[in-house]
């Protein structure tokens, strides 16, 4: 029994996968183009038609559909594990609907300016994301001793209905073209159009990656309970804490890249659970790499199944998700 | 050697003190029994010894030093506690959860290295529970769980060990499985505990010494034949009983006649 070395070879494994798909998904669209042909350096760049379409043109998208993927995907798993409840999700606690009346309120109002190559929706989107995650981190620590769970779920869900009735009013509001377009955001969106708006989500998004890289093992005795935690000598406040900044950290700086794509943060991780187990220090890293690929492959079907008409991604992963993922739980069973 | 100074804890700023001024001694290789009625605070009495929870005031030393001036993991390393009931959100194998045991060992980004998993599989080996290593918990019987979840304390490597109510979910049968156990992992590694328990002839037959606690205070301490008497167990839970000595056994057996008033 070599722990380490399975930790390894799980995570290679996914990390391969992922990298494959990332890498292939960019050559599939209306021109087919040649990965060999896209990064031969002989061609100079301006002659390199494939490189400029598998670059510029298909690259950007496939890479938020990576990243916001990998963060939903591990966001959910840090929340299930610290709520040791297996049916939360990241948009759970609130985050997301926060980040989308942000990001209704900028399309409403028409504050859709440029802001260093980023929209202001994204940001406006971003900052509603932070405020719902301030105001449920208050609610859920205004009690004496630490950080209640218990506040925090029913806080994230009281939030979660309170702002979908803003975001309900705000579009009732809102003429019929602004309207539809937020209708649209709320469907999930990964065509970022270039690489600015990534590069923007980017550092909030390694800021909570790297705190998701501690927590594994304190993951695994949180579940077991709070007081069994403590008695393995975990902190437990501080581990919460860090789990729920982090993870609403993601998930806030992921729906302002691709907009609140469901289904992600919860089937991915159960998917992955039932491939490598519950041990989250395989969990983890495996449910983003798994999430990023799923998430890319998603957006993939999205835009060439109906082509040249494109599905919004958001009606993808709940449509080959959900029966998929029942499948595998009658079948497991 | 663990202790309590003047020890009194509230759930709530403008709670009842569950804790009322408790002062006792746990000396280095002692089985110590902790006897009271539902609700007189044998829980949070073995909270605020393992440290997981403070004192509202007192101090809870453990080798002259206060509990709360030392980290989770330090604490964790010395004193292993066993909970009353184990609820998993996730599925572990019983190795999975012996090995999270060595936790407080194991720095942020180290794996369980041979070691660790010696110590694991030893845990296992003590607890009875070897052939059980590779099973899903959650599909152990209530005492298989309880004997992995002992063996998970073991492999903290904790020379302390407090248990709340260890053979409370228990039949007759791994009632006295669970409880030779922990007098051999007494007698022979040398393992310092606390229990807390409502079983009355399980104390009687391994603690050599008890602490009777009614409304978070210490009513009575000292060795078990001296303070398993007839009077304090009325004083203790208003109910007369008989106290007899086990002629196979030699230990002292505890027959509860009625209910008396307070």
């Amino acid at each position: 029994m070599n722990i380490r070395r399975r930790l390894l070879t799980v995570v290679s494994l996914f990390a391969v996968g992922t990298v494959a798909v990332v890498l292939w998904a960019p050559t599939v669209g209306s021109t087919s183009i040649s990965l060999s042909r896209a990064f031969d350096p002989a061609i100079p760049w301006e002659e390199n038609v494939d490189a400029q379409i598998f670059f510029v043109a298909r690259l950007p998208r496939v890479l938020s559909g990576a990243i916001v993927g990998a963060s939903l995907a591990a966001a959910g798993v840090v929340l299930q594990a610290m709520l040791r409840n297996p049916l939360a999700t990241p948009f759970t606690l609130g985050v997301s609907s926060g980040g989308a009346l942000g990001a209704m309120l900028a399309i409403a109002f028409g504050l859709d300016v440029g802001l260093l190559g980023v929209s202001s929706i994204p940001i406006a989107s971003f900052g509603g994301s932070l405020l719902a995650m301030g105001i449920v981190y208050w609610l859920a620590s205004s009690q004496k001793r630490g950080l209640s769970t218990n506040v925090l779920l029913l806080a994230g869900v009281t939030l979660n209905s309170f702002f979908s009735a803003l975001i309900l009013f705000v579009q009732y509001m809102a003429d019929f073209t602004e309207s539809f377009r937020t209708i649209r955001w709320l469907m999930g969106d990964l065509d970022v159009g270039s690489y600015s708006p990534i590069l923007a989500a980017l550092p909030f998004i390694v800021a909570a990656f790297g705190v998701f890289a501690i927590l594994p093992r304190t993951l695994n005795l949180l579940t077991l309970g709070e007081d069994v935690a403590a008695g393995r000598g975990v902190e437990v406040v501080r581990a919460q804490r860090l789990a729920f900044l982090s993870a609403s950290l993601a998930t806030g700086a992921a729906v302002s890249l691709g907009g609140p794509i469901g289904f992600i943060g919860i089937i991915v991780p159960h998917l992955v659970r039932l491939m490598v187990g519950s041990d989250h220090r395989l969990v983890l890293p495996a449910a983003a790499l798994f999430g990023a690929a799923f998430t890319v492959l998603c957006d993939l079907t999205a835009r060439t199944i109906m082509a040249p008409l494109e599905l919004p991604v958001g009606i993808i992963t709940a449509l080959i998700g959900g029966p998929f993922f029942l499948w595998l739980l009658v079948k497991k069973s | 050697m663990l202790s309590a100074d003047h020890v009194s804890f509230r759930y709530a700023a403008d709670g009842p003190l569950v804790v009322d001024d408790v002062t006792l001694r746990l000396a280095d290789g002692a089985l110590v029994g902790i006897l009271g009625p539902n609700g007189s605070g044998k829980t949070t009495l073995l909270r605020l010894l393992s440290g997981t929870r403070r004192p509202s005031a007192g101090q809870v030393l453990l080798g002259g030093q206060p509990l709360d001036r030392m980290s989770r993991r330090d604490v964790a390393r010395r004193i292993a506690v066993v909970p009353q009931e184990t609820e998993l959100a996730f599925e572990y194998s019983a190795i999975e959860i012996v090995l999270m045991g060595r936790h407080p060992h194991l720095g942020v980004f180290t794996v369980e290295g041979p070691d660790d998993i010696r110590i694991a599989r030893e845990a296992l080996t003590a607890t009875g529970t070897a052939d059980l290593a590779d099973r899903p918990f959650h599909e152990l019987s209530g005492g298989e769980k309880q004997r992995v979840v002992i063996a998970a304390a073991l492999a903290q490597s904790a020379g302390l060990l407090l248990l709340d109510e260890p053979t409370a979910s228990l039949d007759l049968g791994y009632q006295l499985e669970v409880s030779s156990l922990l007098q051999r992992l007494n007698q022979q590694q040398g393992v310092t505990m606390a229990i807390s328990t409502h079983d009355l002839n399980l104390a009687a037959s391994i603690c050599q010494e008890l602490i009777l606690m009614r409304d978070g205070r210490v009513l009575a301490t000292g060795p078990t034949n001296e303070v398993l008497t007839p009077e304090n167990l009325q004083r203790l839970y208003d109910v007369e009983a008989d106290v007899h000595i086990h002629g196979d056994t030699g230990h002292m057996t505890v027959v509860p006649v009625r209910r008396v008033a307070r």
